[in-house]
């Protein structure tokens, strides 16, 4: 069963340099080839505000992998993780239901769109300066928002 | 109300009470915005805890969710939020409180 995707985010302190992230990036990397698992994407946010403070940090430096893999890997990288004291937080997220269900509804949706409009009469896909230009949604409907009873 | 009798009729002032009556109902009826689904108006099918930008609206100053009666939002759609809000809390995307 490796083809479960997972995304690992892990939080460093803001002071760890470029070296150290790097570091622990192939520290990582090795544990997940050495259990047959597959680093799809890696991206760095770089540093980030902390929205409350982890062990007196206010800021951290967020890492995200995209990782390909079995649940076994993925208990075994949140187990090691956790030991590390130079990561401040991390977390471990099954991704690839959700995005199967997601690639499912936009799917649906198009086809849906697409079938309605052969059934009126017009080309499947929308065509550039059809329909109303740019909705003023219900302006004149906002000055009583305050008003609401 | 005994000062509104000297206008007219009691039967008339009766009538005209609830014809007001009625005008302040369909006034409420007229300014109350009919709340949609953010999500669903927008088409946004994904609702992912790393896009802040998205979520944030439905994270108030206080730092809970949104409830679903004030924001409109479909229970499908707040379902998935509220995970999502969840996750974002974990790596201290979104505050868990603010006080």
């Amino acid at each position: 069963m490796s083809d479960r995707q997972y995304e690992l985010v892990y939080i460093l302190p803001p002071d760890s340099t470029e070296a150290q992230v790097a570091e622990l990036h192939t520290q990582i990397e090795a544990a997940v080839s050495k259990m047959n698992g597959v680093i799809e994407k890696t991206e760095n946010w770089g540093r980030r505000k902390l929205a409350y403070e982890i062990g007196h940090n206010k800021e951290g430096v967020y890492v995200l992998d995209v990782i390909n893999g079995s649940g076994e890997l993925m208990k075994e990288l949140d187990r090691r993780l956790r030991v590390m004291d130079q990561v401040i937080r991390h977390m471990v997220v099954r991704v690839d239901e959700e995005k199967r269900v997601v690639e499912r509804t936009r799917s649906k949706r198009q086809a849906d769109s697409e079938r309605r409009r052969v059934k009126r009469g017009l080309p499947p896909v929308r065509q550039p300066g059809e329909g109303r230009p740019t909705e003023s949604e219900d302006m004149d409907d906002d000055r009583f928002d305050g008003v609401e009873v | 109300m005994p000062f509104g009798q000297g206008r007219s009729g009691g039967g008339r002032g009766k009538k005209d009470d609830k014809k007001a009556g009625e005008k302040g109902g369909q006034r409420r009826t007229l300014f109350r915005r009919r709340k949609v689904c953010k999500f669903c108006a927008d088409k946004i099918d994904d609702i992912n805890y790393k896009d802040v930008k998205l979520i944030g609206p439905f994270v108030p100053e206080r730092g809970k969710i949104l409830p679903r009666r004030i924001s409109g939002t479909c229970a499908m759609h707040q379902r998935k939020l509220q995970t999502a809000i969840k996750r974002a809390r974990q790596i201290a995307l979104i505050p868990y409180v603010t006080d």
